[in-house]
């Protein structure tokens, strides 16, 4: 693994020519890029440095802290309460006939794991400004890193969910999990896909509009509602039910609910559609992060 | 010889003044107009429709040309704004340049400041694995090197404690320790060794000194003159973004210093490159002998009167001068205020301040003046390089002073031999 940062070549024995052509040189910096010279083998060299900013970001965030990477456990879990109180039972919101606790945590749990994944990229270039200013690397490497430090808090609270999911089961309650979970870490890869390429959208325009900011940090919670997270796409008046699906998340919310407690809808051709769209906002937005990373640093 | 950095036609521009507010119509709208073939509508009257004379902007850079070669240690000079920094960090590829081309042969790392990405919460060990990651190296280069970059730090009981703790003398010395011992072909080095204590950043020049003998290229941006000459052989002067002169490092340094003398010729009465507010303002300063004429030459150990008249008085005005020598460092400060126990005044000449200085101990060479009027707290005036002056070689107390750009001052001395 010994990967030089850039590939470069043994030192040239004598220029043979003034006039040199391209490929001798390992880099050359010109004014503007071409929209698809992605880089992306770049970040590959830099893995490295992913690793330690996902290391750094979970060792940091909880040092001086009582009770230290407990926070992971106890935010989803008092969320579900807070929402088995008063969605289950204040306002009685049907869950399709599973047990509210199971139904509210899974629902947060998938969720959770999306929201944190946009609402971190969506400030990559605002929030790390000082440490691009200072040096080169690629840039993705921080939205990539975001997106797997966020896999591992939400390994952490997967833990959990199938605690309590064994607990109720073996309590008797109505949960089915079936072969669909299989599809867990496809339907997290959509989840992941969706939220780096609207965060990252959202990270090259705030460079320009920090209006955006503003928009993403309550955007988010009204996303949640337009996704079946507190209610199954199934209490939903059917006039309104594609309505909801075209919402790219709802599929997906549906799916993981349906593979591990056995009840929701999951339709192929939804899933095929979020598919499209999650390669669809990727493209778009590493077109659009690529294009804006070069010259960022005289806008922001 | 190899060329391993070529820039050519290199250009840069900065779009000056507040960005935002109506800012996505505006672009929506300039967007549609171009769309349709019409000219930016947001274009004043009478500018041509090319970036380089849109509203406020500068040419950060402009037409920058040059090569640089394998094991060349070049050091980029020039007044603040001159466009090094901009010209470092294209390179360094932070940001992109309006217009040219740059091309690099090999690795190239840049520290344009020390202690990049490092976190407070994180420990020495693990801030030197991050921060060796963000500067470009593998996990076994920095395990390779760990030992090393500790050491050279000289911190190795502290280095598993987070660094918020450390004091600001240790958090440099481990932030340069890890840049120091980066291993790219190409090193850009911005102004940070103005950090740390003396001892280190000797330690630092050292570190770069070897860099360079190892056949490495360094761009090495910096104001002190001293440690641009003892480092670089070769050097690229930029003046308002444009290439001056690149040529050895003497020269370069020379024609840098030049057009700030150039400045210092101009009548001080016309000068613009001055601040303050202006109520009172330096009109004339002039190097008096001790009969009160000019001072045909300067030799060590003379008596000069340093002379300044002002427009105006004001009360509490008060005068102060610093001499700098060549390198930029600053040698002694003067200040009318707070007054001492041989100060006078003198009626007849309500506008001038004269200091008498009985013997001017500076070695030969050639200083600057800076001065600032001051009065109830508020800067009047401030002009740098006010004054230009060479002190010759000449007897002081019959010993021959030589010049010797090491040191600026000396001190009226006798020595007893061994007999």
């Amino acid at each position: 693994m010994s990967t030089p940062i850039l590939n470069h070549k043994q030192d040239n024995p004598a220029p043979r020519d003034p006039s040199w052509s391209d490929d001798e040189w390992t880099l050359i910096i010109r004014p503007k890029r071409s929209w698809l010279d992605l880089r992306l083998k770049e970040l590959w060299h830099y893995r490295d440095l992913v690793v330690l900013f996902v290391r750094r970001d979970f060792v940091a965030v909880y040092k001086q802290t009582i009770l230290g990477p407990l926070w992971y456990l106890i935010q989803p879990v008092l969320t579900t309460i807070v929402f088995t109180v008063i969605f289950g039972k204040i306002a009685a919101l049907p869950t399709d006939g599973l047990p509210p606790f199971l139904f509210y945590l899974s629902g947060t749990l998938i969720w959770s794991y999306f929201a944190d994944c946009l609402n971190k990229t969506s400030v990559t270039f605002i929030a790390n400004a000082h440490l691009f200013g200072k040096v080169y690397f690629p840039r993705l490497a921080v939205p990539v890193s975001i997106l797997i430090s966020n896999l591992v808090t939400f390994g952490i609270q997967y833990i959990l969910f199938l605690g309590f999911l064994v607990y109720f089961w073996l309590t008797g309650a109505e949960v089915r999990p079936n072969l669909w979970v299989l599809l867990t870490p496809y339907l997290l890869l959509l989840m992941a896909g969706i939220g780096l390429g609207v965060g990252i959208i959202v990270s090259s325009l705030t460079t320009r509009y920090r209006d955006l900011r503003f928009l993403i940090s309550f955007g988010v919670t009204l996303w949640m509602y337009a996704t079946p997270i507190i209610y199954p796409v199934s209490s939903v008046p059917e006039q309104f039910q594609p309505l909801i699906m075209l919402n790219p998340l709802s599929p997906v919310v549906e799916a993981f609910r349906y593979a591990y407690l056995g009840a929701g809808t999951v339709n192929l051709m939804n899933l095929l559609y979020s598919s499209v769209f999650m390669i669809g906002v990727v493209f778009a937005g590493v077109l659009l992060f690529n294009r804006i990373e070069a010259t960022f640093m005289d806008t922001v | 010889m190899t060329i391993v950095i070529s820039v050519e036609n290199l250009s840069k521009f900065y779009q000056l003044g507040q960005i935002g507010g109506g800012r996505l119509y505006q672009d929506l709208n300039r967007w549609w107009a171009r769309r349709r073939g019409q000219p930016d509508p947001y274009l004043k009257i009478g500018q041509e429709d090319t970036s380089a004379t849109k509203g406020e902007a500068i040419w950060a850079l402009k037409e920058v040309s040059f090569t640089v070669q394998q094991g060349e240690v070049l050091g980029i000079i020039g007044r603040n704004g001159a466009g090094k920094s901009t010209l470092l960090k294209i390179l360094a590829r932070v940001t992109a340049p309006t217009d040219g081309l740059v091309r690099l042969k090999g690795r190239v790392a840049s520290l344009l400041e020390v202690g990049t990405g490092f976190h407070p919460d994180l420990t020495g060990r693990e801030n030197v694995y991050l921060n060796g990651a963000i500067l470009g190296m593998n996990r076994q280069e920095v395990e390779r090197k760990f030992d090393e970059i500790v050491a050279f730090a000289e911190l190795d009981q502290f280095i598993d404690t987070p660094v918020k703790r450390y004091s600001s003398g240790l958090y440099v010395r481990l932030a340069f320790a890890v840049a120091a011992h980066l291993e790219p072909e190409i090193l850009l080095v911005d102004e940070v060794l103005a950090v740390g204590d003396v001892a280190f950043q000797k330690k630092c020049l050292g570190k770069m000194g070897d860099v360079a003998g190892e056949g490495r290229t360094v761009l090495f941006v910096s104001h002190n003159m001293g440690a641009v000459r003892s480092l670089c052989k070769d050097g690229v002067f930029l003046h308002e973004g444009r290439l001056k002169t690149k040529a050895d490092i003497a020269d370069t340094v020379a024609a840098y210093l030049n057009t700030i003398e150039v400045n210092g010729q101009a009548s001080i009465f016309d000068r613009t490159d001055r601040s303050g507010q202006g109520t009172v303002r330096l009109t004339q300063m002039q190097l008096l002998d001790k009969d009160g004429g000019p001072m045909q030459s300067i030799h060590p150990g003379d008596k000069v009167n340093f002379v300044f008249d002002v427009d105006g008085t004001v009360p509490t005005l008060g005068c102060r001068f610093t001499i700098y020598n060549s390198l930029g460092q600053s040698i002694a400060a003067f200040r009318s205020d707070p007054k001492g126990l041989e100060d006078a005044s003198d009626p007849e000449r309500p506008c001038r301040f004269v200091c008498q200085v009985d013997h001017l101990y500076l070695i030969p060479g050639k200083y600057r003046i800076n001065v600032m009027l001051k009065a109830l707290g508020i800067v009047q005036d401030q002009i740098e390089g006010a004054y230009y002056f060479e002190v010759l070689e000449g007897n002081l107390d019959g010993r021959f002073i030589k010049q010797n750009t090491a040191v600026s001052t000396i001190f009226p001395h006798r020595w007893i031999t061994p007999g």
